[in-house]
């Protein structure tokens, strides 16, 4: 499954990464390279074992449902403090569409 | 003071031989001499490391100090710490001063540690070399024009360069064992699940582990002490008794069986690596060792099966960096699109966005399952191999990196080389499983080789106790990087 | 030609949590924007999400409650796309195993019960709020919803008319509250549907090419909605044209539905399990312990009342169509009862009246007040009753010391800013005694009553008896009039009569 430089520009674009023309032909022949290396699955047949999402064989622990977080405009000023424009104490983006 | 290992300086600090506020002075006053050089850290506060030593001296006079109390220790700029410039490598967080503490600086900060600095990382741990940094290459200290390894290779290079006592670091496919086999130190990735993920700044959360990294086994045990522990914020944090990692460090190696997989003496290792190792398994057999022939039969596959999977995650991890709430925000932009792909054009380097497309393409629609479920499917082969093995022994030894430290530049162009300078750790991250390296060795250049143990699930007490007996035999690991000792003030 | 259209449900109901589904944070609404988003909802670097058990058990509660199957394990699996009030660039929801699946819902419409079949319902967090107001020209992002949880209930594509998706609609909203799960407070937006509609030919098996209209917010929206989405395709159809599948909005203000153009840059969400978040197991325990603190639904409920209290099947339907209406009336019925009776033998059709028709009248006179906050208790309202079928006050000044209590605890409350029953049980005998509110049983009494009103209404008299039916109860008003309604209806009515006849 070779990739196209279709396939980069839409991957880009997915993942919201500006990619210029130079850049999706360098980044194409670069992806080949690993997913030469990638294709190597290819080779053991999978069919019968189960997938592994987690290194541990554990469930999931449930939390007590209790507000622990405290929720005063200090709070929100110290988050806000690394923000790049907030008003009001919103977060603004530039005009989104609907 | 400079030759103090993490053990001796808590001692001395134990005993009043000097204060924290000293330990504290000696090593900033080492890194400002020597950081420009090796370019280890990202950010150094003299101010507020001082702050915290004199701290550390108060609790001490009040008779509350702990193991750690004053002892001041380099963090990965990985890990989130209040106040502290918390960049992860990159562009994207150069901004970005942490209003909260990661876990693993909270358990610090209650022991009374003193932060040093935020040590330098490839951009995201995404690399093997330290070059993908924003913040620009670490030297290896050993050889200023070769890389320290990576992705941890600040605090690998702080802690051979003795500008720290020792550090943190972060491994998600080798990116403690490997630099700290490149630069001649301990490392120590534990058992997945041991030291909390919370306020690690995420690469790949199935394969992400923090953890030690320091000049013995000794030390590593110390520090792991600190670091391991339940946290209910992390959801696979696991909850386990309190133990001491130490506390079979004196004991005889008799009867250990030690595995030695025919896939990692195969070839891809340089023949001075192999011969290091080698030299390595004999003095284990002096040591009483029993020398067991085992195999990893799908280890190969454990470069293509990282790949995917690493990249995947990685690829929704860092969808965060949006420049909405913190962090880089492009400065031209006319809409939100334009917003959006710009900050991460500029904010991203180019490895991490390699990777991001990677992921996104193993995620996409039609390749999913060809991708991303073949590859979760080999992960478990992968982790079965390792259970067999651990049948017949008790550790696994063999090379931790195939090569020492290459030349800054000789493989950053080809990611495929790059990758595969990870070929012998991998495969622990994706079983989950503790690994560490050790020093065992140099080269015919005088570049230092690594010995990779790994251990069964929470066999952590029993590997530093494995590579404590070997440092009482040997003295790689008290070997220091020419010229450092030159800038000594 | 002849259309049937073809209706699934897609139902967003936030769940009534104190925290968020993966954070400590607080769900209240309405606070300070952004306040109420901590460290894990802002998605700051680092920061990890673990699962509310209360989440967990309202999804299991509903599974239980609708008869579908609880899978014991299921994933989380992130969701991923852009998008500035979703700050990790991922949702958490549940994909492949979701943790109910299964069950149906039983609703009526009109006269006839319908089955509608659920595919699924699945825990997931909701998004912030993006605000478009002027903020020179940027769009606001508030995250204080940000990691709310939601339950997500997806139907078959079984409803066939617009009628049919709003009594479902309207059952489901019912039930969430029943179970306690959801506060189902459509304006501020717990409870939101998004409704996939399509057409085809009548008699034809294949489903026509749907479309989805979102965040429909309100029951006359989401029929509104539907019908003109259905006039549209049928319109485009007939016209020649083919259905796009795609995401509208619906204009109430222009009654019309609308393309999302901002939806149509084809998704690829690229779903995988969160590596953050562990398999989802539920224990044999917590599976009890939801069972075991499951309220009766309102189908068995229904069936107990006919049963137990001998109601008709709409009395039996009317009081459980909510819980704390079916509630009342328990407790009600359980007062009113006189000296020797059993809850088996007495006659609880007064009862059922009463909270049918003069409670709800009176909850329904005062907006925004809590579906549990009865200005009486249902003691003191039994007692009235009881004292109305023990004759001991007529109906008429059982319901005046109603509405005078109601009244009354409905101007302490809001003295108060609290919620204070108005009337105590023991005030009702303290009022028919003090007040003298015993109604006129005695014979002779009533008798002479009667007679002076037929001698000073000779002209009514005459016209009743020339077969104007209406003049009787005129003349009835007048002797309850005489004896300042105190009189007993009943025998006023065979006293008359009687007279009348002579």
């Amino acid at each position: 499954m070779a990739l196209t430089l279709d396939d980069v520009k839409r991957v880009a674009h997915l993942a919201r990464i500006a990619i210029t023309d130079e850049e999706a032909q360098s980044t194409q022949s670069q992806l080949a390279g690993i997913f030469k290396l990638i294709g190597e699955m290819e080779a053991v047949d999978v069919s019968t074992i189960a997938p592994m999402s987690h290194a541990q064989d554990v469930v999931q622990r449930l939390r007590e449902d209790r507000v622990t977080e405290p929720s005063d405009p200090e709070h929100r000023q110290r988050f806000q403090a690394v923000a790049p424009q907030t008003e009001a104490g919103l977060y603004l983006v530039p005009r989104v569409i609907e | 003071m400079l030759h103090a290992t993490l053990k001796q300086l808590s001692d001395g600090l134990t005993s009043g031989k000097f204060s924290s506020v000293e330990v504290t002075q000696y090593f900033i006053k080492r890194i400002n001499d020597l950081n420009k050089s090796l370019n280890c850290f990202i950010s150094v506060d003299a101010e507020r490391s001082l702050a915290q030593a004199r701290a550390a001296d108060a609790l001490r006079a009040a008779g509350n100090a702990q193991r750690l109390t004053g002892v001041p220790l380099a963090q990965k700029d990985i890990f989130c710490a209040r106040g502290w410039l918390t960049t992860c490598g990159s562009k994207m967080l150069s901004n970005f001063v942490s209003p909260y503490d990661a876990h693993v600086i909270e358990r610090f900060n209650a022991a009374g540690a003193v932060n040093l600095g935020k040590t330098n990382m490839d951009e995201f741990a995404m690399g093997s070399s330290n070059e993908t940094s924003f913040y620009g290459p670490v030297r290896n200290p050993w050889d200023r024009e070769r890389v320290p390894g990576g992705s941890s290779g600040g605090s690998a290079a702080a802690v051979a360069a003795r500008l720290a006592p020792a550090a943190t670091g972060t491994d998600t496919g080798g990116s403690i064992r490997q630099p700290a086999a490149l630069t001649g130190i301990c490392g120590l990735k534990p058992t997945y699940g041991l030291v909390s993920r919370y306020g690690m700044i995420a690469f790949a959360s199935s394969l992400d582990q923090g953890g030690p990294m320091a000049r013995t086994a000794e030390d590593l045990g110390l520090m792991l002490n600190v670091m391991a522990g339940f946290d209910t914020r992390d959801s696979t944090s696991l909850q386990r008794d309190t133990e001491d990692y130490n506390r079979d460090l004196t004991k005889p190696l008799a009867g250990l069986r030690v595995g030695l997989p025919k896939e990692f003496f195969a070839a891809g290792a340089s023949a001075d690596v192999i011969k290091a190792v080698e030299g390595a398994v004999a003095e284990y057999r002096k040591l009483g060792g029993e020398i067991v022939d085992v195999s990893l039969p799908n280890m190969a596959l454990s470069v293509p099966v990282y790949y995917v999977l690493a990249p995947a995650e990685a690829s929704s991890n860092l969808s965060r960096f949006d420049g909405v709430r913190y962090g880089y925000r492009t400065s031209d932009y006319g809409n939100l699109a334009e917003m959006y792909e710009k900050t991460r054009a500029e904010g991203f380097g180019a490895e991490v966005k390699r990777r991001i497309l990677i992921g996104a393409y193993v995620l996409s629609h039609g390749y999913y399952d060809a991708y991303y479920i073949r590859a979760q499917k080999l992960r478990r082969l992968i982790a079965q191999d390792f259970v067999e093995a651990f049948k017949t022994c008790d550790v696994i030894m063999g090379p931790t990196s195939p090569s020492t430290a290459f030349k800054i530049g000789e493989k950053s162009g080809d990611p495929v080389q790059m990758y595969l300078s990870d070929i012998y750790t991998i495969a622990v991250n994706l079983a989950g499983l503790p690994g560490m390296s050790i020093p065992c060795g140099f080269d015919s250049g005088g570049l230092p080789v690594g010995l990779q143990i790994i251990g069964n699930y929470f066999s952590e007490a029993r590997m530093l106790n494995v590579a404590h007996q070997y440092q009482l035999a040997t003295d790689w690991h008290v070997k220091m990087p020419p010229g450092c000792e030159a800038f000594k003030s | 030609m002849k259309w049937e259209v073809v209706i699934g449900l897609e139902t967003h109901a936030q769940l009534s949590t104190a925290s968020k589904i993966f954070s400590g944070a607080s769900t209240a609404f309405g606070a300070e924007p952004n306040t109420q988003a901590c460290a894990v909802d802002l998605a700051l670097p680092g920061v990890l999400p673990v699962l509310n058990k209360g989440a967990v058990e309202r999804a299991i509660r509903f599974g239980l409650a609708v008869g579908a199957k609880i899978n014991r394990r299921s994933i989380f699996a992130r969701k991923n796309y852009f998008y500035p009030d979703l700050p990790k660039g991922y949702q958490i929801s549940q994909y492949e195993l979701p943790i109910v699946e299964g069950g149906s819902m039983t609703v009526l419409v009109g006269d006839t019960e319908k089955t509608v079949r659920l595919t699924r319902a699945h825990l997931e967090e909701d998004a912030g709020k993006s605000l478009h107001e002027d903020h020179h020209g940027a769009t606001g992002i508030d995250l204080n919803r940000a990691g709310t949880p939601l339950l997500e209930i997806v139907t078959e594509p079984d409803m066939r008319s617009s009628a049919e998706a709003v009594a479902y609609a309207k059952a489901l909203h019912a039930l969430v509250r029943w179970i306690d799960i959801c506060d189902g407070n459509m304006q501020e937006g717990s409870f939101r549907c998004d409704a996939n509609v399509s057409v085809r030919p009548a008699g034809t098996d294949k489903l026509g090419t749907r479309c989805e209209i979102k965040n429909l917010n309100s029951f006359r929206f989401l029929e509104k909605a539907i019908e003109y989405e259905v006039r549209r395709q049928i319109e485009v159809i007939e016209d020649g044209g083919k259905i796009v599948q795609e995401t509208r909005l619906y204009d109430p203000d222009k009654d019309e539905t609308r393309s999302m153009r901002s939806k149509e840059d084809a998704h690829d969400y690229r779903y995988f399990p969160d590596p953050d978040l562990l398999p989802l197991e539920i224990s044999e325990k917590l599976l009890t312990e939801v069972e075991e603190n499951l309220p009766e639904l309102p189908q068995q409920k229904k069936k107990r009342f006919v049963e137990n209290y001998r109601l008709s099947l709409t009395e039996a339907r009317l009081l459980t169509s909510s819980y704390n209406i079916a509630g009342y009336f328990e407790g009600v019925a359980k007062t009113s009862l006189m000296d020797g009776e059993s809850l088996g033998s007495a006659d609880f059709k007064l009862c059922a009246s009463w909270v049918i028709n003069d409670i709800a009248a009176k909850m329904n006179e005062e907006e925004n007040l809590p579906p549990w906050a009865f200005r009486v208790s249902s003691e003191t309202v039994g007692h009235i009753i009881r004292r109305v079928r023990e004759g001991i006050i007529n109906a008429k000044t059982g319901k005046e010391l109603l509405v005078r209590f109601w009244d009354e605890g409905q101007r302490k409350s809001a003295q108060s800013g609290g919620y204070i029953h108005g009337g105590y049980l023991q005030q009702v005998d303290e009022l028919i005694r003090d007040e003298g509110l015993s109604q006129v049983s005695d014979g002779s009494a009533i008798e002479k009553i009667v007679d002076d009103v037929i001698q000073a209404n000779a002209q009514q008299v005459a016209d009743f008896r020339a077969g104007k039916e209406k003049a009787f109860n005129s003349l009835v008003g007048q002797v309850m009039k005489a004896t300042k309604g105190k009189a007993n209806p009943q025998q006023v009515n065979d006293i008359l009569k009687r007279k009348l006849a002579e």
